[in-house]
């Protein structure tokens, strides 16, 4: 691991936890109840995103496996919740 | 300049580039004044953002493993097909919870945007 990927993996971390900080601030705020569906989606990509960052890292493939099931178990949810809310029902 | 050097350069830049992509999606996420309007900023980590990290992780891994590695595309291929799934339900959860609520609903589409949907119904 060199010098200039570390620099590059730490300052790209950064960037993605202010987006995480940024995204939960709208899942706090609202105001609908779609808004924290779509802001909860987001942050479900970004911590995807971190996963696969970090294999790059510590130069593991353990890291894949999360990051595939935060991209399963991501969609599954939003994906539920958002036809909760058209619905009123998950499974009719 | 080695291979090596060379791939670490790229793979830096594709990763910062992800960064500001993500932050820029964040940014859109908190600033967009309307639902519908938010709903454009996330598309941006799902797409480029991702494209950028996984086209980085395998070029370090096929110079580390000095051998092709592509299974980080798995993911690319899940998300490219569950965001526009997820995207389509929230987009009409939102506009039937807004018909509901009695709020006033977006702007209707445009000339040309209104003959293609007559055309389609």
């Amino acid at each position: 691991m060199s010098n200039l990927l570390v620099l590059a993996v730490g300052a790209t971390l950064v960037m993605y936890a202010l987006a995480v900080a940024i995204g939960a601030l709208r899942l706090v705020r609202g105001p609908h109840a779609h808004d924290r569906v779509l802001a909860l989606d987001f942050l479900f990509v970004v911590v995807l995103l971190t996963m696969l960052v970090l294999a790059i890292r510590y130069q593991s493939s353990m890291y894949f496996e999360a990051a595939l099931l935060m991209a399963l178990f991501g969609f599954v949810g939003s994906a539920a919740m958002a036809k909760f809310l058209l619905r009123g029902e998950v499974i009719e | 300049m080695t291979t090596a050097l060379a791939a670490e350069i790229v793979v830096a830049a594709l990763l910062l580039a992800s960064g500001a992509l993500v932050l820029t999606a964040a940014l859109g996420l908190l600033r967009l004044a309307d639902f519908f309007q938010r709903m454009h900023a996330p598309s941006l980590a799902n797409t480029l953002a991702a494209w950028c990290v996984s086209l980085a992780s395998i070029v370090h891994f096929s110079v580390l493993e000095e051998r092709l590695s592509l299974h980080v595309l798995v993911i690319n291929v899940l998300l490219a097909i569950s965001a526009p799934v997820t995207t389509v339900l929230l987009a009409r959860a939102a506009l039937f919870r807004r018909r509901q609520a009695g709020d006033p609903l977006p702007p209707p589409l445009g000339e040309d945007a209104a003959s293609t949907d007559r055309q389609l119904a």
